[in-house]
């Protein structure tokens, strides 16, 4: 009773108090006030940068795209001249960056696997070396990799005249990795073309093999049903039209290659210290995926008769893979990432095309810098897209 | 008739000692059949990778050490004296060696970095070893009197000549920008960590917003960011130092990767813990401060340390900006016309690359301990 009098007292102080200890009211209180102070320092920002740009002198919005570049790129998968624009310049740039992430990546998964698995091998050496490369290469700086394969590697290897010369007419110098060319004859793009096709072929075969299984029960040997396919189909054409491919020899004419196709060094030193930097991250993902999988899986398996490589294949690996996509993906995008650092030996990227030169030619530092990251963002947004979808599509299912 | 067969039957009145295992199953031998010997593609395995290491290592040590130079005062010593092959050139790093820890720090004022240098792995060793007495306060001494005197000695004031800081380089600017990347960024992965996991839509949109810019983008284009667009944000004439640009750069980066790591720590407390903390009448930043946090940034030790280890690699990077941290003052020095030789540049890579190591291996070691010893709370 005499609480209710006393609360019937204060009731207009407890009205304010009410509001004051609200944690709904107090949230968006709390909330309006940051949004308040972010729009006041994006004001400031905008302001400041406005005046700093009005005092340079430099005009803001994205004209300078279309002016003429005037510098040189050492590789060019498109073409590309002095007089073309900064957006062309960009396009190469780009494809620079895909170029060494697609081979860094494909390169990087061959050996993170083998070491991976080498690192849980029996064989005292081989597991021992493997834990030595990983333990050595993954605490050393990767900046400091790159630099080393370009410096201390690649360019201390004799000229082209005293290069290394390997099968194939390949040569291996302080000029890069010179090798034949091929050239397409009439007819190579039905080779191409029969790629896809053959590829199609194996799927369907998977999949008839697979209701085949279902319903009666024979198996079908389907891997290498699906290997003969893809590799079988394309070569028989290849052959039937008279085998339509040339190479076009490099030779030695004064002290460089002409013709023939040449990997430069910058490329090699990037694919080097790049995958086998992030090969060393991937080798402990495997591992770690490779041990997630409980040895009672395995067992079971035998007791069901299945054999050693049957298990691996259909108990162990699926139930590995679920554990290793995701950080593997992580990785992919860490080594993306890391191609930046293609600025270091010169090897033209998108940063040391885009955000080196076009930057220092035209100043225009804010919309280069936010090109620049917005395409590694657009990719690191689009990866965890893929993945999170992935991870729903694979993840145990519960009870 | 029982007499005669005592006599003639033996009993064996003690044990017979086991014999040693064949030669072959034993030792060395058995070892090496078991491990390198089991079955064909081990044993193909095993001689190919013995071939490997007989290949690579020899020349490796011959050149590390055998041929090596160890003393010397210009190129003259590390050139090849006629026929003979010249290993890596350690003169080069024993006469640049000031120049790798302190940059173009003043010699007269070297025995300040020296100090902090000495002053800071006294402090970590007695904050990281579990065993040592007042770990507490002497983290709180690390983090509020340390940070102070520290830039008071490197930079000067107050009596001590001031030293600029693009004076700075070496080793020291490294140790400059990681630690004070991992100081910085951890109060803001924190408020980031939480604002993540705040039930307040727009703290929550405002931090994944901030962490997932900082994480989709390379280091190098932040890096940049900062040395080319900071100036721009900033009033006209208010000009950041270039090391204090890089400073910003690093810690927003490394706090959008330390909020996620926290973000993981609170996500393994359970629910009962924010339960608990509500039914004792805390408020939210009381439950954060004295339930949630204590227990998560526990068991995030080794993810914060391991945060760590790749920053400190990260922070070679800020020789693309042109600051002379450790790998940049070795690549500067390959330049000098009085030590150019073939010789210097893997010298001095391999040089970096060791001290590199050392750090990182030994905190991935230390987090690998951690590891273990937080592990036990959960045991049964």
């Amino acid at each position: 009773m005499t609480l209710r009098d006393k609360t019937a007292d204060e009731t207009p102080r407890s009205w304010v108090r009410a509001v004051l200890y609200d944690a709904t009211i107090r949230g968006w209180v709390f909330q309006g006030l940051v949004l308040l102070g972010l729009i006041l320092f994006a004001i400031w920002v905008i302001h400041n940068t406005a005046a700093n740009l009005r005092a340079a002198n430099i005009p803001f919005g994205f004209d300078f795209l279309n002016m003429r570049a005037g510098f040189d790129i050492s590789q060019k998968p498109i073409d590309y001249t002095l007089d073309s624009s900064h957006a062309q310049a960009f396009k190469v740039g780009l494809l620079n960056t895909i170029i060494v992430s697609v081979l860094g990546i494909i390169l990087a998964t061959i050996v993170g696997f083998v070491v991976g698995i080498s690192r849980l091998s029996s064989n005292w050496l081989l597991a021992r070396a493997a834990t030595v490369y990983i333990e050595t290469l993954r605490n050393v700086p990767l900046l400091l990799q790159l630099l080393f394969w370009y410096k201390a590697v690649l360019s201390v290897l004799p000229g082209p005249r005293q290069g290394y010369a390997l099968p194939f007419s390949i040569n291996l110098s302080n000029r890069g990795l010179t090798m034949p060319r091929p050239i397409a004859g009439d007819g190579f793009e039905f080779v191409m073309w029969s790629v896809p096709v053959a590829v199609a072929l194996a799927w369907a075969v998977a999949r008839w093999a697979r209701n085949r299984q279902a319903t009666t029960g024979q198996s079908f040997p389907v891997f290498r049903a699906s290997l003969g396919i893809v590799i079988g189909l394309p070569l028989v054409i290849f052959l039937a039209l008279g085998a339509p491919l040339s190479f076009e020899i490099p030779e030695l004419k004064g002290f460089n290659f002409a013709g023939g196709m040449v990997v430069h060094p910058e490329l090699i030193a990037m694919l080097l210290g790049i995958s086998l930097y992030t090969a060393t991250f991937i080798a402990e993902t495997v591992r770690a995926g490779i041990l997630a999988v409980s040895a009672g899986q395995s067992e079971a398996a035998f007791s069901l008769g299945l054999r050693p490589r049957q298990t691996m294949r259909l108990i162990v690996v699926p139930q590995a893979m679920r554990v290793i996509i995701p950080p593997l993906t992580s990785q992919y995008l860490n080594l993306t990432k890391n191609s930046s650092l293609a600025l270091a030996i010169g090897y033209p990227d998108l940063v040391a095309v885009f955000a080196g030169s076009t930057l220092n030619i035209t100043g225009h530092a804010i919309e280069v810098i936010a090109i620049t990251m917005a395409v590694y963002l657009a990719l690191s947004l689009i990866t965890a897209a893929l993945m999170n979808w992935f991870n729903a599509r694979v993840a145990l299912v519960e009870r | 008739m029982s007499r005669i067969e005592t006599d003639t039957v033996f009993v064996r009145r003690d044990f017979l000692e086991p014999e040693a295992p064949p030669a072959s199953l034993g030792g060395f031998p058995g070892w090496a059949r078991k491990n390198l010997f089991s079955s064909p593609l081990n044993i193909v395995v095993s001689l190919a990778m013995l071939f490997l290491l007989v290949w690579f290592i020899p020349p490796l040590f011959k050149w590390l050490f055998v041929d090596a130079v160890w003393t010397g005062d210009n190129r003259d010593a590390c050139l090849p004296k006629g026929d003979e092959t010249v290993g890596a050139c350690w003169a080069f790093i024993n006469a640049k060696a000031a120049q790798f820890t302190f940059g173009s720090y003043p010699a007269d004022e070297r025995w300040r970095p020296a100090l902090v240098m000495i002053a800071f792995f006294a402090g970590l060793f007695w904050i990281a070893v579990p065993k040592m007495p007042r770990r507490r306060e002497g983290v709180w001494l690390m983090l509020t009197v340390f940070p102070v005197a520290t830039f008071w000695l490197l930079y000067g004031g107050f009596g001590l000549p001031i030293v600029e800081t693009s004076n700075w380089g070496g080793l020291l600017v490294t140790l400059v920008v990681a630690i004070t990347g991992i100081v910085a960024s951890l109060p803001l992965g924190i408020l980031l960590a939480l604002g993540r996991r705040s039930k307040l839509p727009f703290i929550k949109i405002v931090s994944v917003v901030f962490i997932e810019i900082w994480r989709g983008v390379p280091l190098i284009t932040v890096l940049f960011m900062a040395s080319v667009m900071l100036p721009l944000f900033l009033p006209t004439g208010v000009n950041f130092d270039k090391l204090l640009r890089a400073l910003i750069g690093v810690a927003l980066f490394t706090g959008a990767y330390m909020a996620e790591t926290i973000r993981g720590g609170l996500q393994a407390i359970p629910k009962g813990q924010y339960e608990g903390a509500a039914s004792l009448g805390l408020g939210y930043w009381q439950s954060m401060r004295l339930i949630i946090l204590p227990q998560a940034l526990k068991i995030v030790i080794p993810g914060i340390v391991n945060s760590f280890i790749s920053l400190f690699k990260d922070t070679s990077l800020v020789m693309i900006i042109g600051l002379y941290d450790l790998l940049g003052s070795i690549q500067r020095n390959f330049s000098d016309a009085n030590w150019s030789t073939p010789s210097i540049a893997p010298t001095g890579l391999i040089f970096a690359a060791a001290v590199f190591w050392v750090f990182c291996f030994s905190m991935s070691r230390y987090s690998m301990y951690m590891e273990r010893k937080l592990n036990t709370g959960h045991k049964r």
